[in-house]
């Protein structure tokens, strides 16, 4: 995968941008690779508001519960589906098929306060 | 505690080890009001078996609803309690056992609650019950939290016949959590007011809870305003009395869905009024939301049927400050009692319970109203509590009764204003014998004449 346009937050989302305003975010291998296998994961609706660094959703594992943070403000675009019957996806492909929400942003600047892959792995010892 | 060993020594040392002057500083939090601040009257320099003597004829000073005729409810029910049901839950296995934070060491415990939660599930007809919340009043309010948090609203509409206990715990439950309360008024004939609950529906509500039956005893009809509540985005919850499902309509049936309510009627005591266990069951949609924990059946690596706790990663130990709920635990020994006392009486004698709760309140009721001054306050039906209106201060008829060796009931003017001065909730169990009955109208008819007079 191309990482050229993904950033990282601290809680391990990663939020990949293209040409307009809406992000794809998902959480990393790392984060679901922790987390161990993944058996349910609470989305917000589509057109909720979230505000970056607030949880906007949970993850639930096996052994644990964790939030799944937003990484910038916004608007619920779409979220992804697939998750609801399949949540494994996220720790099969979380870069990939394992997305969980698409945000459109209120402000793009907010992007520029986050890691590039670089600076995450470095976080996180890798 | 019949005994304290501690000596002046071992006390001086716990309390340095708190870093405390006196045990005073130990309870000084509790409000003056609530402390007696003298010691008791009792003579220094008796013997164990004298002070003991003096102490029990104290204690028949004690008037026990069991040594007395008794019509209390308004929440917790005076029914038989069948002694295997005090006698299994008596056993150390079930009497000492704390809640299991090893669960899965503990099968026998995991299976009582698997099948106390089996229970709830068929007599609410709702898919999925958790292992048991601390009281009717705390289970209604984790209920309105649920909602809160399924809807993302912050509205709750209440009756006002709701039991105004559950009300208080309920206000103080949601204070912290914005959530407000709003009151829906009863109908003349006691009953929700369905125009006046469809005014109060917004995109602003997360449920409409309803108590079937109400505080005033009387029977609501949810499946006339369910389709309302949810066109609305709402949640209905129903708080209901078990024991009125033996005959009524359970809530899964009338697309309720959380299901709420108190177990204490199930083979419990009312132990001056707790403690007390509630209940909860829900749709299977919502299980996530759901507080509390939850037992399931499985099979372990040979194939044997197992039980296990499940949905735990929401719980308190594990997601800390945003567990789904602070309850983290069960009313296990109580829990246990109801499971046995349903499967005792079993369907057959469940359902004949119901019904002989029912006709006997019906017939106390035809009796009073036939008293001189007497008449039921409400027209909508009732299951085994109803209220009466009384042609004197029911706080003084009630008082009189008492002095007679009759619990008559509760006046309601202390929950509901002056308006209800007049107004006697009474409940009937199965316990009632007639002359139960005539004994609480003679008391009544001399009560109403001591007002003429």
């Amino acid at each position: 995968m191309d990482f050229k346009n993904v950033r990282f937050t601290k809680e391990h989302e990663w939020v990949r941008s293209g040409d307009g305003d809406e992000v794809t975010i998902g959480i990393t291998d790392f984060a679901s690779g922790e987390l161990g296998d993944i058996v349910y994961v609470e989305l917000p609706k589509v057109g909720a508001e979230v505000t970056a660094m607030q949880s906007m959703g949970t993850i639930e594992a096996v052994k644990t519960v964790a939030d799944l943070y937003a990484p910038v403000s916004g608007v619920v675009a779409a979220v992804n589906g697939a998750l609801e019957q399949s949540p494994d996806l996220v720790n099969k492909d979380p870069f990939g098929d394992g997305w969980f929400v698409r945000v459109k942003m209120k402000n793009r600047r907010e992007l520029d306060a986050l890691m590039d892959r670089a600076a995450y792995q470095n976080m996180i010892g890798k | 505690m019949p005994y304290t060993y501690h000596t002046d020594d071992d006390r001086k040392a716990m309390l340095a080890a708190l870093g405390l002057k006196s045990e005073e500083e130990l309870i000084d939090v509790i409000p003056d009001k609530f402390r007696l601040r003298q010691l008791l009257p009792l003579e220094k320099g008796r013997t164990e078996p004298e002070t003991l003597r003096a102490m029990g004829l104290l204690s028949r000073a004690n008037r026990p609803a069991g040594h007395l005729v008794s019509f209390l409810g308004g929440g917790v029910y005076d029914h038989t309690v069948p002694s295997v049901v005090k006698n299994l839950t008596g056993r150390p296995e079930f009497a000492t056992a704390y809640t299991p934070y090893q669960p899965e060491a503990s099968q026998g415990t995991l299976q009582v609650i698997f099948e106390f939660q089996t229970h709830i599930s068929r007599l609410t007809r709702l898919p999925v019950a958790n292992a048991s919340m601390y009281d009717g009043a705390t289970a209604l309010a984790e209920a309105c939290l649920m909602a809160a948090k399924i809807t993302k609203r912050d509205v709750v509409l209440v009756p006002q016949a709701l039991n105004p206990r559950y009300l208080r715990v309920v206000k103080s439950y949601v204070a912290g959590q914005g959530i407000e309360i709003r009151a829906v008024s009863p109908s003349p004939a006691g009953d929700l007011d369905l125009a006046a609950l469809r005014r109060a529906l917004s995109d602003k509500v997360a449920a409409a809870v309803v108590q079937t039956p109400n505080y005033f005893g009387v029977l609501e009809r949810p499946w006339e305003f369910e389709k309302d509540v949810h066109a609305a985005g709402a949640l209905v919850v129903a708080s209901v009395d078990p024991v009125s499902l033996s005959l009524l309509k359970p809530p899964g049936e009338y697309g309720a869905d959380i299901a709420v309510g108190e177990c204490q009627p199930l083979g419990n005591e009312m132990s001056y009024g707790g403690p007390l266990v509630g209940f909860m069951a829900c749709k299977q949609e919502y299980i996530r939301q759901m507080p509390g924990r939850i037992v399931s059946a499985t099979r372990d690596v040979d194939g044997r049927d197992a039980f296990v706790l499940t949905l735990q990663t929401r719980e308190q130990h594990i997601r800390r400050e945003k567990a789904t709920s602070n309850i983290c635990t069960n009313q296990g020994l109580l829990a246990t009692r109801a499971t046995i006392y349903v499967s005792l009486l079993g369907e057959h004698g469940f359902t004949e319970l119901g019904r002989v709760c029912h006709e006997r309140a019906r017939k106390l009721a035809g009796m009073i109203a036939a008293c001189d001054g007497y008449a039921l306050a409400y027209s909508a039906p009732f299951f085994r509590e109803f209220v009466v209106s009384c042609p004197a201060d029911a706080g003084a008829i009630v008082e009189a009764a008492r002095r007679d060796g009759v619990l008559a009931g509760i006046p309601l003017e202390r929950y509901f204003g002056p308006g209800a001065r007049q107004r006697l909730l009474v409940a009937v169990t199965e316990k009632h014998q007639d002359e139960d009955f005539e004994k609480l109208c003679a008391v009544l008819k001399r009560a109403a004449l001591v007002k003429v007079g």
